[in-house]
């Protein structure tokens, strides 16, 4: 179907400029609307996902346009499996945050459901595009809107946290920008696909890496630059840390893929160990400090610095293993912490408190709550049967083969995982009624039903049956390997020979 | 075939889905699902059984579960004869359990989510026991761990109940993590998880040093979920939970996967003896050390419950010394007799209101005579009096040690047969004979319902007479079934005492332990305080949970907080921080993008954009 990848990223962007014009004073109209250009996304994310076809290699939906042919810029996207799997996670996503914010939404709803649509786009765009500069200007885009939600429906100190998120992806995303421009200029063109078979021999590729991989490892967040996460999150409203943990963050780990392994193979050899070494750091790191957390919300965001470390270490791994693990695991994490990071705003609605120790004895007062929390916990500490354990095993599989060392001390991270979540659940759903507010709490609402019932569905629909999903990405996972596995090679040789003429050349 | 041990797993399964999300609604008629459920499971694994018995073997795939690569995992069943006595094991074991449970669950409020979580047990401990491969035999795994996290936490408003819930699945994860690097292992030098092709490769394919590596890092999954040292300190806490699951996950059932898994990875331990050795000794260590704590515990559910850590360690003993089809078959035969003796103590607790200390209990016998009389055929049956079912496998057992020359590790374990007839012993005489010490207690003493005497006295029959199996020992029915699953026993050495010395020393060791417990009880010193160094370090479990506590559980806590409050929060977010306040302090441009005004920012963002464009194009 031509033109589906364009519907994709403009209907939330159109039907976000309606919301802007026709919404003032009409907050139902708002939500209705918004609601329906993201359920129109969702539908034709299923379309993509039923004409995609597993077995062709290379990308897909390719639509390019000329856009600024002087500097050999167009708007140019196309997806292969791994984009596919990430905008079906957004779309669905986005779909289930503006559910979300139905009621706990009320002031400035106008603004607020245009601004998840324009984040959509964004977000979509990022995933889609094939063009360097497009693919920055989506990236930045989707700054705008997410900054708007914490700055403006974020909790107490949202101002800094918004600050502070922007700041922080200001920062690596300008040194990204001039790495594209300095590509660009130099092959005179920004088409990936046209770079990724150019750059691999650049003398600069050390510096350009850094640029690219600053940029998506702030994202990640990779440890150390993990510190906005956790107040992004806590400030956020429940739509904003859905998205912001289910998709933003795979932004980071996406572009990794996609623009640091393939454009500078060599470069990402060279710093393979230091990246796994700070990956198994995170994870074992993040899993510690949300340990001790007494935010609900908090413990969510540093959970997410440990597993997003599982993502970046599968990739890292380059071998199919690692990498379709990492893929997965993306979808995972946006799964089981989108899904936690509701439950957490549903429980906030009802006593506007996320404390560990304002809780305890919910399965008493709210059991079918009680249940969904419990399937999401062990979806995130990987239980089998459950989507989680897909994911963390064949990225410790793959990481295993890769450096046995890294290996072992990530698989603790299993274990760290088991205490900080069942510790947290144990205070939060049982023990007895400590407060006299838990004890009239209302359950899940219809609406909140369904928020929920997808999410577990997949949990364990991936658990169970993940050939659904590594089907679609199995050829991209190993193309992308085998790629930058052969270029790795192929440059070695190649600065082989370089030295030895330089050699020749010094003796002449 | 395959659709049976399809619906052998799915009866089950499906009962749990029932019972959980309609349960609510059911109340009572939950009990018969949950019940009729694992009932069907019976009957067919018994149709398996005798498959199996006429020669018919299975090892099938059903879907292709995880593939990746070159990794290849699927969700396949494999019967033999291995897995077929385990799930007859199960099913029967665990269809009585739902019975008995009937009448001992009956005025629970959570009687629906009781019997979900025991179906989705019995559904995950057959998964576990028929996978044909390493990856769903993980699955099963933890699916097991999972449904006892659940179930010791079962009366979750009681924090000792969560905390031990919580504590068993930790523990556990500890063991999972040796079984996953294991499995990695496995994975990543025979390129493959399926049993059938990681025991034809793993003796063409591995040094000893892997292969001792693989089977030590299964065996730490061993010791969490079999409750072995050092990781058995989960299980005496267990006995949170309601006493059915005391009865079926803790003692028949699920802490028994250990040693299955060790039996089915015969191929690596064989290829591996440092390994099989390490099994054994911690096996041997084990038993003793779980003993000399139940000699002096005075809660009757711990002491049956240090009895199963100990037995367990016998299990081990057994295929630690490549004995394979003893350790089954004393599998097989304590799943019967420590059931029993659960199911009773449970039938004890129901008429004591829910006491568990044995001080408060005595002279029980008069009043509750079925739970006595079968109690009594449990403990003798444990104790390895002839021709009771525990006396034929724990003396397969033993004799194998002895004769695959470990001298010393039978030696220590005809010691612990002493202590187990002992702290059996005493639990019996302080429960059912002597002097009521609680009057009020004893008056309202009455013996359970039929549906829980039936279940005690159909597994006090299988106490007596199920150790015929294996008679004469080592060429009995269950030998000659294992022989090919589980391989034949290796003896070594030939020489040295005689068969009917061995024996005549294990039955003598268990009437030497009920001599000791009887003259204490003449004595009036069964269950009084002592003030004796040794019967202080017993009380305090050798004080293991304060060494865990100390060495690993607080400092592990404090990295933590110490990491959260000054690296995250000081270090890491100030450099972080202080990098943002630099650049603040030296562009007022950057204010100009503070001023939380989107617009103004977007507009900046723009005009930055192009101006780089403009900029480059100009060059």
């Amino acid at each position: 179907m031509p033109g589906l990848l364009t519907g994709l990223i403009f209907v939330p962007l159109f039907g976000g400029v309606l919301v802007l014009l026709f919404g003032r004073g009409r907050d139902g109209f708002s939500r209705v609307f918004a609601l329906t250009a993201a359920s129109v996304n969702l539908l034709l994310s299923f379309l993509l996902y039923a004409d995609f076809r597993a077995g062709v290699p290379g990308m897909q939906f390719v639509e390019r346009v000329e856009w600024v042919g002087q500097f050999g810029i167009s708007y140019f996207v196309g997806i292969d499996g791994i984009s596919l799997l990430l905008v079906l996670v957004t779309t669905l996503l986005t779909f289930l945050a503006i559910l979300a914010s139905w009621s706990s939404i009320t002031s400035r709803v106008r603004e607020y459901m245009a601004s998840m649509l324009l984040l959509e786009t964004g977000m979509v765009g990022v995933f889609c595009a094939l063009d360097l500069f497009l693919f920055y200007v989506f990236w930045e885009a989707m700054l705008i809107p997410m900054y708007l939600l914490i700055g403006v429906w974020g909790g107490e100190r949202r101002i800094y946290a918004a600050v502070k998120f922007v700041l922080f992806t200001l920062a690596g995303s300008l040194l990204m920008l001039v790495a594209i421009v300095y590509l660009g200029l130099q092959y005179n063109t920004f088409d990936l696909m046209v770079l990724q078979k150019m750059t691999y021999l650049h003398p600069q590729q050390h510096w350009l890496f850094l640029a690219f991989f600053l940029s998506f490892a702030i994202k990640v967040p990779l440890f150390p630059l993990h510190t906005w996460l956790p107040d992004a999150h806590v400030e956020a409203p429940t739509a904003g840390s859905v998205i912001l943990a289910g998709v933003l963050l795979k932004m980071g780990t996406y572009g990794l893929i996609r623009f640091c392994l393939p454009l500078f193979p060599l470069a990402a050899l060279y710093f393979t160990p230091y990246i796994m070494a700070l990956s198994v750091v995170g994870i074992v790191y993040g899993a510690l400090v949300a340990m001790v957390q007494t935010d609900i919300k908090k413990l969510v965001a540093y959970s997410s610095v440990s597993h997003l470390g599982f993502v970046v270490l599968g990739i890292f791994a380059m071998n199919a293993q690692g990498m379709q693990g990492g893929i997965i695991q993306m979808v995972n994490h946006g799964l089981s912490t989108g899904a936690l990071f509701l439950i957490v705003g549903m429980i906030y609605e009802r006593r506007h408190t996320r404390l560990i120790a304002d809780f305890g004895g919910l399965a008493k007062t709210i059991p079918v709550f009680a249940t969904f929390f419990l399937i999401t916990t062990l979806s995130s500490i990987g239980l089998p049967g459950l989507n989680g354990f897909v994911g963390e095993f064949l990225i410790l599989l793959g990481t295993f083969k890769a450096s046995k060392v890294y290996g072992i001390i990530a698989a603790s991270g299993v274990v760290l995982a088991a205490v900080y979540m069942l510790w947290m659940f144990q205070r939060v759903v049982w023990g007895e009624v400590t407060d006299e507010r838990n004890r009239k709490l209302p359950d899940l609402t219809p609406r909140e039903w369904i928020i929920l019932t997808p999410l577990v569905v997949l949990m364990f629909w991936i658990g169970i049956y993940p050939g659904t999903f590594l089907k679609k990405t199995e050829l991209s996972a190993k193309l992308v390997v085998e790629q930058v596995r052969i270029r790795q090679i192929e440059s070695l040789n190649e600065l082989y020979v370089l030295d030895r003429k330089d050699e020749k050349n010094l003796i002449e | 075939m395959l659709t049976v041990v399809i619906l052998i797993v799915l009866f089950p399964l499906a009962g749990a889905a029932v019972n959980g999300l309609f349960g609510y609604r059911l109340r009572q008629a939950s009990g018969y699902i949950g019940a009729a459920a694992v009932g069907l499971s019976w009957v067919l694994s018994l149709r398996v059984l005798f498959w199996v018995m006429g020669g018919g073997e299975l090892n099938e795939d059903v879907y292709a579960w995880i593939v990746a690569g070159s990794f290849h995992a699927s969700v396949g069943f494999q019967v033999d004869a291995l897995s077929t006595i385990i799930i007859v094991t199960v099913t029967t074991i665990s269809f009585l359990i739902h019975v008995y449970s009937f009448g001992y669950m009956r005025n629970d409020p959570g009687f629906a989510r009781f019997f979900a979580y025991l179906n989705l047990f019995v559904f995950s401990m057959l998964v576990l026991v028929l996978a044909n491969n390493y990856l769903l035999m993980f699955v099963g795994w933890e699916g097991v761990g999972l449904c006892s996290y659940l179930l010791i936490g079962f009366w979750y408003e009681r924090k000792s109940a969560s905390d031990a819930g919580k504590k068993a699945f930790i523990v556990n994860r500890i063991g999972d993590f040796g079984f996953l690097l294991g499995i990695f292992l496995m994975a990543s030098y025979l390129g493959t998880v399926q049993y059938a092709e990681v025991f034809e490769k793993a003796p063409l394919m591995l040094s000893t040093g892997v292969a001792t590596a693989i089977a030590l890092l299964l065996f730490l999954g061993a010791c969490g979920k079999s409750a072995q040292f050092p990781l058995y300190v989960w299980l005496p806490d267990a006995m949170e939970g309601p006493t059915p699951v005391s009865s079926l996950i803790h003692a028949a059932t699920m802490v028994t996967a250990g040693v299955y898994m060790v039996a089915r990875s015969n191929v690596l331990y064989t290829l591996a003896p440092t390994a099989g050795a390490v099994v054994a000794w911690v096996g041997v260590a084990t038993a003793l050390l779980a003993a000399t704590i139940a000699l002096v515990n005075t809660d009757i559910k711990r002491v049956l419950a240090y009895s199963t850590v100990s037995q367990l360690g016998y299990m081990f003993i057994g295929v630690g010394v490549g004995a394979y089809t003893a350790g089954i078959f004393h599998l097989f035969t304590h799943a019967f007799f420590k059931g029993l003796m659960f199911l009773a103590a449970g039938s004890v607790m129901h008429a004591m209101q829910d006491e568990l200390d044995m001080r408060k209990m005595g002279g029980l016998l008069g009043r509750m005579r079925i739970t006595g009389v079968t109690f009594w055929i449990g403990a003798l049956a444990i104790a390895g009096i002839p021709p009771l079912a525990g006396f034929w496998s724990k003396d397969e057992i033993l004799v194998s040690a002895y004769r695959s020359g470990n001298v010393a590790i039978w030696i220590l374990g005809v010691l612990g047969a002493v202590l187990t007839a002992f702290y059996m012993f005493r639990l019996i005489l302080m429960t059912f004979h002597g002097q009521p010490r609680d009057q009020r207690l004893y008056d309202d003493a009455h013996e359970s319902p039929a549906n829980m005497t039936v279940p005690l006295v159909v597994l006090a029959l299988g106490s007596a007479v199920v150790g015929f199996v294996g008679v004469p020992p080592g060429h009995g029915w269950i030998d000659g079934f294992l022989s090919d699953t589980a391989g034949a026993a290796h003896h070594a050495a030939s020489g040295g005492l005689s068969g009917g010395m061995l024996v005549g020393i294990s039955v003598l060791a268990g009437l030497v332990g009920i001599g000791l417990a009887y003259r204490m009880h003449r004595e009036g010193r069964l269950g009084a305080a002592s003030s004796n160094a040794v019967h202080g370090l017993l009380i305090r479990k050798w004080y293991v949970d304060e060494i865990y506590d100390a060495l690993i559980v607080r400092p592990v806590h404090r990295l933590s907080l110490v990491l959260a409050r000054v690296l995250d929060a000081i270090v890491v977010d100030g450099i972080a921080n202080g990098l943002g306040q630099l650049v603040k302090g030296a562009g007022w441009v950057v204010t100009r993008f503070q001023s939380g005004n989107a617009p103004t920012y977007a507009l900046w963002m723009v005009i930055g954009v192009v101006a780089v464009i403009y900029y480059v194009s100009g060059n």
